[in-house]
């Protein structure tokens, strides 16, 4: 049984200017021990999805009836509140992008990461604190004894984001959230970051859901990655194969249009237009009109996750008529049409 | 052929103030002796991580900043010394681009107003040959002419780099400062915008100072490269040069850092233990002593400031254990050095 089974997740945004489907009936599952990477670009719902395993969505936003988010056998969506404190911390916890607003500026971090301790385990105060410059130091902190004294602006930022993940583990929770962990941290940190989250994992057995824009950290961190677009999964393979044989045009795209060290100096491949907002997804395909591929059928009828390969799914009609793409022999055509969608 | 633009020992110290009366107690060296060109028509990337002071050094350069010492001379004109009615004048030919585009377009001014305004402060244009030439401007970056009446809130991140483009470009400068211009911009996104300002960049002869943090995004769009480390030029090369083969320890461990999408590839990694120390008190010597890792790193590191000298043709660099070195050994001996300098290259950066 895997340790989480998220089915049919929906999660709605009732706003001004109507309804926001952020995230519209995603499933999936995380194994224990597992490290399962979530990318897509800004907007398709990849945090929303974070927050809502959490039950972090605040109104107007909510979890739509007929979601669940199974994990450990519990359905978390039905839980009450009490119960679901109990998990956010102890059983799963969170790593946020910023550091800096993650941590309260007016508590030292020793506090801080104690204060997990205390909330989740009787004890004394002290044990608590001892507890704490433990975790410190097994993420790297310098005398942590001393730095646990220390308040967050006298961090730099990767030394923050490793208070963060301090936070995230003290508990020894069986699933980690990491949202963006990397991202506003410099790639020789990012570099030290994730090599702590992997031996971290390694040590202590926990899952990840790692959530990122970026298809090199992906490829270097994670074992299965789901891709996201529109507030929905649109491909969901092994790392190797989806770097391999991309099968969705999204997919595709994104990985044409990454310039990478090394790499010829050729032009790079876009994806014309942008990211449709969430209160007016594309009918059809939510990705046809962006995409090269796209025939009548794109249109009109919405895909669904067609099997391409072993734990390899695309939501794509190409996986039904493949000969489509052959048409299109390019991988992705090369548009300058600039950006077609007009303005909201 | 000469430089377009020659930066010479450009420098900046901001002032610690200590206490209520705002005493200076010490100084922080954010750009210390910057020095290079740019040739008409060329792409020099500037990268380096937080703080490493590229940023200021693209401000210097537009004096949004002013420099505590150095030259930056345009066109065989000094920058720095120009009055503020000379300094207008002159930054009709230089342009700047800013990282974020919500802050960075006035929310108050429509799509045309903004563009429009460097036409009528430079007295380009006016009346309708203004509006047509905003017209026009926005078909080149890829907008509808009729975006013109709107507010910059009605567009995406994308489009917003666009019209900044197109607000650079009209008053058709000759070199443009840009600073992180795409890192807050989704991949797809981001994308188009480096490819439109290349071919901005070859039908009119653009010289762009890229400024960056994001190193395969400077391999694409760079001629040439520096590195910056602790506000000082640690290694400047041709991109195809430096991502090929790169000396300066710290470039080959920046290099290795950043991830590579490809997850059957093994590399080697070479990483980086501890934090940039504070540009407040940088170490002696070369700057990067003490998280280098050349093994013929010695006590020479750490009491000589190493020259920016040319390895090979076109290849700058500052290190004294890469061979060769104008630092001879004999002196860096009487420094206590007890390596002899050799070359080392840990990880071949390319794949």
């Amino acid at each position: 049984m895997p340790l989480l089974s998220v089915e049919n997740l929906r999660t709605y945004f009732y706003t001004d200017n109507g309804l926001a489907r952020a995230v519209d009936g995603v499933s999936f599952e995380i194994g224990a021990g597992e490290t399962v990477g979530l990318v897509g670009e800004s907007g398709c719902g990849k945090s929303v999805t974070a927050l809502s395993l959490l039950r972090l969505v605040r109104p107007p936003g909510r979890i739509e009836p007929g979601s669940r988010i199974v994990f450990d056998g519990a359905d978390l969506t039905t839980l009450d509140e009490k119960s679901m404190r109990a998990i956010r911390g102890a059983r799963i916890s969170m790593v946020f992008q910023e550091p800096m607003t993650a941590l309260n500026p007016v508590f030292t971090i020793g506090d801080q990461v104690a204060e997990v301790v205390r909330v989740h385990r009787a004890g004394s105060k002290r044990e608590a604190w001892a507890r704490a410059v433990e975790m410190l130091e097994t993420v790297g902190i310098p005398s942590p004894a001393q730095r646990a004294h220390e308040y967050p602006h006298q961090l730099s930022g990767g030394m923050r984001q490793r208070v963060v993940i301090a936070m995230a583990l003290i508990m020894s929770p069986a699933l980690v959230i990491a949202d963006e962990p990397t991202t506003a941290l410099d790639v020789t940190i990012q570099a030290q970051i994730l090599e702590l989250l992997r031996e971290l994992q390694q040590r202590l057995g926990t899952s990840i859901l790692l959530i990122t824009h970026d298809l090199g950290v992906v490829a270097e961190a994670v074992s299965r990655v789901i891709v996201m677009y529109g507030g929905e999964i649109v491909e969901e393979a092994p790392v190797r194969e989806l770097f391999a044989q991309a099968h969705h045009p999204y997919t595709e795209g994104l990985l044409h249009a990454m310039p990478q060290v090394g790499q010829e100096r050729e032009r790079l491949a876009t994806i014309p237009g942008t990211v449709p907002p969430p209160t007016a997804w594309p009918k059809g395909c939510r990705f046809h009109d962006r995409c090269p591929y796209a025939w009548e059928r794109c249109a009109t009828e919405h895909p669904p996750l067609y099997q391409i390969g072993a734990g390899h799914v695309s939501r794509c009609h190409l996986a039904d008529e493949p000969d489509r793409r052959a048409d299109k022999h390019e991988p992705l055509v090369v548009t300058e049409t600039g950006e077609r969608s007009a303005s909201r | 052929m000469t430089a377009l633009l020659s930066v010479r020992g450009l420098t900046k110290h901001f002032p610690i103030k200590k206490g209520i009366f705002g005493r200076p107690g010490g100084f922080v060296r954010a750009v210390d002796g910057v020095s290079f060109d740019v040739m008409p028509g060329e792409t020099l990337g500037l990268v380096g991580e937080s703080g490493c002071g590229k940023s200021t050094t693209g401000r210097m350069i537009l004096r949004l900043i002013e420099p505590t010492a150095g030259t930056v001379e345009f066109d065989g004109v000094n920058l720095l010394t120009l009055d503020s009615k000379a300094l207008r004048k002159l930054r009709r030919r230089i342009q700047v681009m800013f990282q974020d585009p919500f802050s960075s377009l006035n929310p108050r001014m429509t799509v045309g107003a903004i563009i429009r305004e460097g036409l009528t402060i430079h007295r380009i244009a006016e009346g309708a040959a203004a509006d047509a030439r905003v017209r026009q401007l926005l078909d080149e970056v890829g907008l509808r002419a009729e975006y013109m009446s709107r507010y910059p809130h009605e567009f995406s991140g994308g489009q917003r780099q666009r019209i900044g483009i197109a607000r650079a470009l009209a008053v058709e400068p000759s070199f443009i400062v840009c600073d992180e211009p795409v890192s807050a911009l989704d991949v797809s996104v981001q994308a188009q915008v480096i490819n439109l300002m290349q071919d901005l960049q070859r039908d009119r002869g653009l010289a762009y100072l890229f400024i960056a943090h994001d190193l395969s995004v400077v391999e694409h769009i760079a001629d040439r490269v520096a590195v910056m480390y602790l506000g000082k030029i640690v290694e400047l090369a041709t991109a195809a040069d430096l991502y090929r083969e790169p000396l300066m320890p710290y470039t080959q461990a920046l290099l290795s850092a950043v991830p590579v999408a490809d997850p059957a590839l093994k590399k080697t990694r070479v990483m980086l233990r501890g934090d940039v120390p504070s540009p407040a008190n940088p170490p002696s010597g070369c700057v990067f002593h003490p998280r280098c890792q050349h093994p013929a790193k010695d006590a020479a590191c750490s009491a000589i400031v190493p020259p920016l000298e040319e390895k090979s043709p076109g290849h700058w660099v500052a290190c004294i254990k890469q061979p060769p070195t104008g630092v001879e050994w004999g002196v860096q001996q009487a420094a206590g050095g007890t390596k002899p300098p050799s070359r080392y290259l840990p990880v071949a950066a390319s794949v």
